[in-house]
């Protein structure tokens, strides 16, 4: 409670701060953030930040060399849509805002995106895997990390390789989770995985007559599209009632809560696998000298997404930089920076080489899956990477 | 002429045993044989093909196959019902308004209970217990929840209906709902600062994991295991035990014949010398206490508790209160469980019977459908037209 007081009041001070500063002087460049830093999500959403304020502080020098003053302006979305919003009116009225990074989550993007994209601000998503942040191709918007129509094909091969034939498929009936099983589903038809079954589910705590006809079509893998905090508990009851086959879900599984809620229940049978966008920091080659000096400022290993957020805000940085050399050293105008985002090719960041196609998607991305191997949640990041899959997006 | 007598204690132990037996196999019998019934009539439908074309099995054996483990889930569900739904209607009965902080109660007694179990895990004890130590530190659980419950349910009602009692009876019922907030934010904010979550889960210690085989039998082909999880077990065998003190408490001593009392007349019962503000602490605390283990209950078979648990067992715990007959103690009982067997059925049959498009998620409109039908043609609920006397 203290701390998010003090970081409101923090953020309160260094707007005050800006507005006198922009009224100072005129170059001064900000890239705004946008994620959950109060909430269940902040663990994530604060590492997002961070990861944006680290690349600031070490690879903004060739701005200031240039004369400009280059800060960061953090928001909190709350994980809300209308907070998401709120903030990106702000953001947009605010002309020395040259690029955002965020969101957290797709349903905040979408509609804040809305807002940027109305006053041409170029924002690099870190972590929104939702087709339709880039399928509305928006000049403006770009993102690093992979698609959820993607990465439920990529559980549905990876069925497949391990001998799979049969699946059942259950979501949480969110934009987000029932998306991701459609797709499961449609790859799974598509190379021979009889679908047994496909159902979508609110409940939280009993399972019960949901698990009945589940079990009494003895799929090899049970998919559960959407969070972690439904899918460990169906998990574990499956297992209790004497299912011995494989469990599979999405990244909306990739938190150590899951290995509390679910136990040992995980490891037994056929093993828990999930998909995700983001491996941990440790999966990329590029991360070591990332994680050390995340580790030396914040006091402790980056969270999914931080070298994502890390990646985006150098890319919007050398964006920046080389629209404000076009307009010869003065302060480049939005729509310059935002064509110079889409104009990098083949940048060499932390989390891979960065080529954006004409929606914003890379022309590439990685997908893991990843296999729960320790109960023990402060093991989650050790969890074993099963297959790296570089993959490009739907035509 | 010789008439055997049955004294009271007997008889008011063995009578609710055999209601509870009737109740289970009856409701078994006729939720089975419509559900047979049904899946005849759906024979060489769409549905039957496509569960061909899936599974290789025609309806009809299909849902005779997984009868037994739907029964049996119904049946645990029930009781979890009942065991809340008597919190309900005492309080009717001896008030005559719905306590609908209630299932907040019931929150409380999960918290407490897991909280016991999460502490005791902590010390190592957990890990170590035999067999014979975890059912006690089970029941040591449920018996804390029993106690945090039952003295929230007391002070509940001294604080918030108690000088609401001569107002009209929708002005207790506005405070109940607003004491239902605050409880579930009460919850949140001691478990944010003594624990810093409010997800918890129930940790995992002895054998209530372990299956018990049952028995097998066959459909065409196929032999179909069917087996009980002994948490399942624990969980109908306490609420058994509950159920039938219960109904020993309130027909079979002094401090029941005070309760139906001060139900039936509070006025005349005050004259005759019952001493009426105690009855009714005596009734919140009974409640209260049996809304608890319900919660322990709950979360022993469910594994995961936050602080907004109780909103739905306590809903449906509510309309088997009503359903049964409100203020009735055998019609909560007969509510619980047919409102379990329709869930469960429901939610176990609906996505093969509709080939997907309605799934397991529309378990609670069907469920709630047919409590509006039956409510529609007994308005006074299953068993509400036969009471002779309330409690």
């Amino acid at each position: 409670m203290g701390k998010r007081f003090l970081g409101n009041m923090l953020i309160v001070a260094m707007l005050i701060l800006a507005v006198t500063v922009v009224g100072a002087q005129t170059n001064v460049i900000k890239i705004a953030t946008q994620s959950p830093l109060s909430g269940g999500m902040s663990a994530v959403g604060t590492d997002i930040k961070n990861g944006a304020q680290l690349a600031i502080e070490q690879l903004s020098g060739p701005l200031t060399k240039m004369g400009f003053k280059v800060e960061l302006a953090p928001f909190d979305d709350q994980g809300n849509p209308d907070t998401g919003v709120a903030n990106a009116k702000n953001i947009v009225a605010d002309p020395s805002v040259l690029a955002i990074v965020g969101h957290y989550n797709s349903g905040v993007q979408i509609p804040s995106s809305e807002e940027y994209h109305a006053a041409g601000l170029a924002n690099v998503s870190p972590a929104n895997t939702n087709p339709k942040v880039t399928e509305r191709n928006y000049v403006e918007v770009s993102r690093i990390c992979g698609r959820d129509d993607v990465q439920g094909a990529v559980g549905a091969q990876f069925a497949k390789t391990k001998g799979i034939k049969s699946a059942y498929v259950i979501h949480d009936k969110t934009a987000y989770g029932q998306g991701i099983a459609e797709y499961f589903q449609r790859e799974s038809k598509n190379i021979g995985i009889q679908v047994k079954g496909f159902a979508g589910t609110e409940e939280k705590a009993n399972f019960d007559s949901i698990l009945t006809p589940i079990l009494a079509s003895k799929p090899e893998v049970i998919y559960f599209g959407g969070m972690y905090d439904q899918a460990a508990v169906m998990f574990k009851q499956a297992r209790q009632k004497g299912y011995k086959g494989m469990f599979l879900s999405d990244d909306g599984f990739d938190s150590s809560d899951a290995s509390k809620i679910g136990g040992q229940a995980l490891l037994d049978g056929k093993g828990t696998y999930f998909s995700t966008v983001s491996g941990p920091a440790s999966a990329y080659p590029g991360t070591a000298k990332f994680i050390a000096d995340f580790k030396a400022k914040f006091g402790s290993e980056p969270q999914p997404f931080a070298a994502q957020s890390y990646d985006s805000a150098a890319l919007a940085l050398l964006a920046i930089e080389t629209a404000a050399k076009a307009a010869g050293n003065k302060m480049p105008t939005r729509e310059a920076v935002t064509l110079a985002v889409r104009a990098i090719k083949a940048y060499k960041g932390i989390t891979g080489v960065i080529t954006f196609n004409g929606k914003g998607d890379l022309v590439k991305a990685k997908y893991f899956i990843i296999q729960v191997t320790s109960i023990d949640p402060l093991k989650w990041s050790m969890n074993k990477i099963d297959k790296v899959l570089e993959i490009e997006p739907p035509k | 002429m010789r008439t055997v007598q049955v004294p009271v204690a007997v008889r008011e132990i063995v009578r609710p045993l055999v209601r509870m037996t009737i109740f289970v196999v009856g409701a078994g019998a006729v939720f089975s044989a419509v559900m047979i019934l049904l899946a005849a009539l759906f024979r060489g439908s769409g549905a039957d093909k496509l569960l061909l074309e899936n599974q290789g099995v025609g309806i009809l054996s299909y849902t005779i196959s997984i009868l037994p483990q739907v029964l049996i889930d119904g049946v645990t569900l029930g009781f979890v019902y009942a065991a809340i739904a008597l919190g309900y209607t005492m309080v009717y009965g001896v008030l005559e308004f719905i306590n609908f902080a209630h299932s907040e109660i019931f929150a409380i007694g999960a918290f407490a209970g897991v909280e016991f179990l999460i502490f005791m895990d902590k010390l190592g004890i957990l890990a170590k217990a035999s067999i014979f130590t975890s059912y006690i530190l089970l029941l040591m659980s449920v018996l804390a929840g029993m106690m945090a419950s039952g003295t929230a349910a007391v002070i509940v009602e001294r604080t918030a209906y108690r000088p609401l009692r001569s107002a009209p009876r929708l002005v207790p019922l506005i405070s109940a709902i607003g004491v239902s907030f605050i409880l579930q934010d009460l919850i949140r904010l001691v478990e944010s600062l003594t624990t810093g979550q409010f997800h918890r889960i129930f940790p995992t210690f002895g054998n209530f994991d372990d299956r018990v085989p049952l028995f097998t039998f066959k459909v065409g082909q196929e032999p179909i295991d069917v087996d009980i999880q002994v948490k399942s077990i624990v969980v109908i065998g306490a609420a058994v035990a509950m159920l039938v003190g219960l109904n020993y408490i309130v027909n079979a001593t002094r401090i029941g014949k005070a309760i139906r009392a001060v139900a039936q007349d509070r006025n005349t019962a005050g004259l005759m010398g019952v001493y009426v503000n105690g009855v009714i602490s005596f009734t919140f605390l009974l409640g209260g206490a049996l809304g608890g283990a319900a919660g322990v209950l709950y979360a022993l078979k469910f594994t995961r508790i936050d602080p907004f648990i109780g909103f739905f067992p306590g809903l449906k715990a509510f309309t088997a209160a009503v359903l049964g007959g409100i203020g009735n103690l055998t019609g909560a009982l007969l509510g619980g469980i047919v409102l379990g067997m329709l869930e469960s059925f429901a939610g176990a049959y609906l996505t093969t019977f509709t080939m997907g498009a309605m799934g397991a998620e529309y378990k609670d409109i069907l469920a709630f459908a047919i409590l509006i039908l039956v409510l529609i043609f007994r308005p006074s609920g299953l068993l509400g037209e036969q009471v002779s006397q309330k409690a």
